[in-house]
């Protein structure tokens, strides 16, 4: 059973007209006979529409501030957010040195009536001076709630005078929930402000190791960025720094001294990756860890591009033996799922990423989207200079970067980095349209009412989504795994989390549970025999 | 483990909260507004808010919980959230088809003054629909307040005095407990055969079963009908001070129901307490079952009281449900040195008590000095113990940082549990739920011993 475009109506006819026209740019049926397919994104979610998404305040906090392990992240207002952004988001955080780890800890102003009156700036002045006295913290970051923008406190006077006092950074991030229209509004302030004011403030002029790399856009959900890691290290890598899973406010301080940037999640950081080159003049390379497949060619291209013999060596001797050891486990779990169907609808860029894993498995995936993207996740790189900026936009503080005079470089010359980008995506993202099967369906800011009527038309066997959801599609008996959190296990980057991710969604396909939905008696009635005149016989 | 918290304690004044032991009010809302019967609760601000509400509150209950948002942008922020209502309003009732629509605010829409009761007057709501709000501000109070105020909320939309007599039943108010608290309290009620009116009731919501398909409203929850018959009963039953006793002194005020406030029914004396008073209320004697249930409780409370008699005990959570836990330990025979609430705790004089004298006055009882604190957090708690240790930590999932810290056992109970499950299904009020508790706390005890234990003192028999 497909999907087409006269059932695709169906459903949307069942919306009130305006929410249906705002409804269909959204949603597209992929057609490779068609040069391109437009569709709507990172534009505002209808109210009353139960959506999937969060806020800038989420994105900026608790996706990409929150992993910084080594800086004191005081929330600004009152206590909910800071108490729902912390430690729920599952980036993981080791430190050489527990005193300056602070991954555990959750500090809010706990804004109260008084402060919204009378304004909060001092009682933030008194909590910053409480974080400094307690944990010492090298540096600080303060996140704006929604109240702070609207009573006019000025976060950035007080941030600066506390820098003054303390004489540590304390960066100001004006992330309040109502701004842009999702979370990544959030992302952008808080990459802008560390690419403004942290990376290049290293004293490093040089890396200490050969083959130095960041990872970007990699935020150690379950111990990836780990996993990652450990492959990198193996092959000679020396990862320089990692924004921001498990990430260090030293490290990203340094980060000017890599020689190529790996962007992992397109969405939150792809504009960082760009301003690095800019910048120091280092490119970036779009790479995927997610899947056995994905992982060998973002390997193979590191390779390319560092042109190393050596190098390309161990990277193929890393290749095979990983794969020697993890295919005969894995090949188990394909028995299992092969044949199968996905909807798979995450955040950023997993709503892609995931679909190699599904389909390394022999699983098809009929249905994805993103919460929060942008048209380039869906379309590539190359609509970006015809988006155009709305009203929601245009309110997130821009920042350009420019030539650092001192510490720009060319990694590689102009002509090898043109036959480069021939044969690996430097620079280049595809989206995700590119990658899906024609008759699938694409779906921005997809929400509860089409999850339900897709999953009735379309009946997939595994639905990966984030918790909201989660439950929903058991209840219809389906598989749900959670692709924000996984489920609390992982990782599921690299050769390990490919079959950590094999498992686990076997694991859901395999377990007794759904045997057990109907009850005995409901197939059986209570009495056998015939119903005479003069009762039951 | 919370590495950077040190055992020296030095006053802060800040007013800012390290670990906190509290969120915040619209959280609440939407719980309580979980427990009217197809009720769409509405989360009035920013997406983020009903995001992040949605997913603790489906993390702790593990089933589906269903909220709209009205998806303010900073335009709305400055010109008001009055048409981002509206059209929620009427999006809501078209593709959800809810029979009422429960909206609460936040600290946005309260911080830009937005007059939701207004806006709903002037929205297009059909006849057999209804829409109800509570303010809850996300800057007053805890998620403990914003519950109450929903509660309120359902009292002051419906509950209406049409009879010239009262009816011989009453109304419970459960207050900010699990599905399997609100069920367990419902049967004591029942096996003493009076009607009654629970409001609001989570039970068959957020404790749905698995039946192949997804119920967008499932069958629990007080109905509209009910919640306006609230104002005939005779009698309401507020348990817990501070989630239940607003709405039942508005509902005195509103309809003239008297309204006894009892503590949360944890342990054997709050369960005597709301048993004593049905029976009084309604002169009906406790039936033999219950008594039984008593008896049982009081058999295993004297069988092992040398497994926690003299323990020492540190506790923290929801006012109501702390209070109930530190009469109860009290009763086992257990010492509690540490006794903390992340809401703040009212003054002597307010309607809600006072936290820390309701704690002092038990404590003294016992002849037990403890430390004792309303609003407060857990890095107080966390530096409380590392000068006076414990035998015990209860509290809600986030006590698990500082058991590991101060290698302590722990036990869960309270809201947010998000690291188990079942607990939501299973009470621990009445005397089912005491039986449950000292499983629990025996159980967290003795396997710590065990686990301690030399070879030689290792026991098969304890």
């Amino acid at each position: 059973m497909g999907m087409n475009e006269a059932k695709l109506q169906e459903i949307l006819d069942q919306y009130p007209a305006k929410v249906q026209k705002n409804r269909k740019k959204h949603i597209f049926i992929k057609r490779s006979d068609v040069e391109s397919q437009q569709i709507e994104a990172n534009t505002r979610t209808i109210p009353g529409i139960i959506t999937n998404r969060g806020c800038a305040y989420a994105g900026c906090k608790g996706v990409v501030l929150g992993p910084i392990k080594d800086m004191v992240h005081i929330v600004h207002g009152p206590i909910g957010c800071g108490y729902y952004a912390w430690n729920t988001r599952r980036n993981k955080a080791k430190s050489d040195d527990p005193k300056q780890n602070f991954i555990n800890y959750c500090i809010s102003t706990d804004m109260q009536e008084s402060d919204i009156v009378f304004g909060g700036e001092k009682k933030l002045t008194k909590v910053i001076d409480e974080v400094m006295e307690i944990f010492n913290p090298k540096a600080i970051t303060l996140s704006a709630t929604c109240p702070v923008g609207l009573i006019g406190d000025d976060m950035g006077a007080v941030a600066k005078a506390a820098e003054a006092k303390h004489g540590v950074q304390v960066l100001s991030f004006s992330c309040e929930g109502y701004k842009g229209v999702s979370q990544s509004a959030g992302h952008h302030i808080a990459n802008n402000i560390l690419m403004e004011k942290v990376i290049g403030t290293g004293e490093q002029e040089e890396a200490p190791a050969k083959f130095p790399i960041n990872l970007l856009g990699e935020y150690n959900i379950g111990g990836d960025g780990w996993e990652v890691e450990r492959i990198l290290k193996e092959i000679g890598y020396h990862v320089v720094s990692v924004m921001t899973g498990d990430g260090s406010y030293e490290a990203i301080k340094n980060a000017h001294t890599a020689e190529l940037n790996l962007v992992q999640c397109h969405r939150s950081i792809n504009y960082i990756a760009e301003m690095l080159e800019t910048k120091y003049g280092t490119p970036w390379l779009k790479v995927n860890f997610i899947g056995i497949e994905g992982t060998i060619e973002s390997l193979r291209n590191m390779a390319l591009y560092f042109d190393n013999k050596e190098l390309t060596l161990k990277t193929e001797a890393v290749i095979a033996s990983e794969l020697a050891r993890i295919e005969p486990i894995f090949e188990q779990y394909k028995k299992i799922c092969a044949g199968k169907t996905a909807f798979c609808f995450v955040g950023g860029s997993r709503g892609h990423h995931f679909q190699n894993l599904f389909s390394e498995l022999g699983i098809e995936t009929l249905l994805a989207g993103y919460e929060f993207a942008h048209r380039d996740d869906y379309e590539g790189r190359e609509v970006i200079p015809t988006i155009k900026t709305d009203a929601d936009s245009k309110n997130i503080p821009h920042y350009t970067a420019e030539v650092d005079e001192k510490r720009f470089r060319l990694k590689v010359s102009p002509e090898k980095l043109e036959e480069l980008k021939a044969k690996i995506p430097l620079g280049e993202y595809k989206g995700m349209r590119f990658d899906m099967k024609d008759g699938s369906i694409i779906v921005d800011d997809l929400n509860h009412f089409e999850t339900e009527e897709f999953i009735k038309a379309l009946k997939p066997d595994i639905f990966t989504s984030g918790i909201k959801d989660k439950y929903v599609i058991q209840k219809m008996g389906i598989n749900s795994k959670q692709l924000h959190s996984y489920d609390y296990s992982g990782p599921y980057a690299g050769f390990n989390g490919a079959v950590k991710f094999a498992e686990d969604i076997s694991m859901g396909f395999a377990s007794p549970t759904w045997n057990f939905i109907t009850p005995p008696w409901k197939n059986q009635p209570l009495l056998e025999g015939s119903v005479t005149e003069e009762g039951v016989a | 483990m919370l590495d950077c918290t040190p055992k020296e304690i030095t006053e802060r004044k800040s007013g800012g909260m390290i670990n906190p032991a509290k969120t915040c009010q619209p959280i609440g809302a939407m719980y309580a507004a979980l427990g009217i019967h197809k009720c769409l609760p509405h989360s009035h601000g920013s997406q983020g808010c009903c995001s992040y509400h949605r997913m603790h509150l489906t993390r702790h209950f593990r089933d589906p919980v269903m909220a709209s948002t009205s998806c303010f942008t900073e335009g709305s922020s400055v010109f008001g959230g009055g048409a981002n209502l509206k059209a929620s309003i009427q999006n809501v009732f078209h593709i959800y088809k809810p029979d009422v629509m429960a909206i609460h605010t936040t600290c946005l829409t309260e911080t830009i003054g937005d007059d939701v009761s207004s806006i709903i007057k002037t929205a297009e709501v059909a006849a057999d629909k209804l829409v109800i709000h509570a303010n809850t501000p996300s800057y007053v109070g805890s998620h403990i307040t914003g519950f109450s105020n929903m509660t309120k909320a359902m009292v002051s939309y419906l509950a209406k005095n049409t009879l010239p007599k009262k009816k011989e039943q009453a109304n419970i108010i459960p207050g900010f407990v699990n599905p399997g608290d609100m069920r367990e309290i419902k049967r004591l009620v029942q096996s003493m055969d009076i009607e009654y009116i629970m409001f609001p009731d989570t039970s068959g919501v957020v404790d749905s079963p698995m039946t192949g398909e997804f119920q967008m409203y499932p069958e629990g929850g007080t109905t509209v009908e009910q919640l306006k018959d609230t104002g005939n009963s005779q009698l309401s039953l507020a348990l817990g001070r501070f989630a239940s006793s607003d709405p039942a002194d508005l509902l005195n005020k509103q309809c003239g129901v008297p309204a006894a406030v009892l503590k949360t029914p944890i342990g054997i004396k709050a369960t005597d307490a709301l048993l004593m008073t049905l029976r009084n209320s309604f002169a009906r004697e406790i039936p033999k079952e219950l008594e039984i249930e008593r008896g049982q409780l009081v058999d295993i409370m004297t069988d092992t009281h040398f497994h926690f008699h003299g323990k020492t005990v540190a506790i923290f959570g929801d006012p109501d449900i702390v209070t109930g836990l530190t009469e109860f330990v009290l009763s086992l025979g257990m010492v509690p040195l540490h006794v903390l609430t992340g809401t703040p705790g009212g003054s002597s004089n307010s309607a809600a008590g006072s936290f820390e004298d309701d704690i002092n006055e038990m404590l003294k009882g016992a002849g037990i000095e403890a430390n004792v604190k309303s609003a407060g957090d857990l890095f107080t708690l966390h530096q409380w113990i590392k000068n006076q240790p414990v035998d015990l930590l209860i509290g809600n999932t986030y006590g698990k940082y500082i058991a590991r810290a101060e290698d302590i056992p722990f036990m869960r109970v309270g809201f947010p549990i998000l690291d188990r499950s079942v607990h939501s299904y299973l009470p621990i009020v009445g005397y089912q739920g005491a039986m449950r508790l000292i499983e629990m706390i025996s159980n967290a005890l003795l396997d710590r011993a065990d686990r301690d234990a030399k070879d030689e003192d290792f026991e098969l028999v304890m």
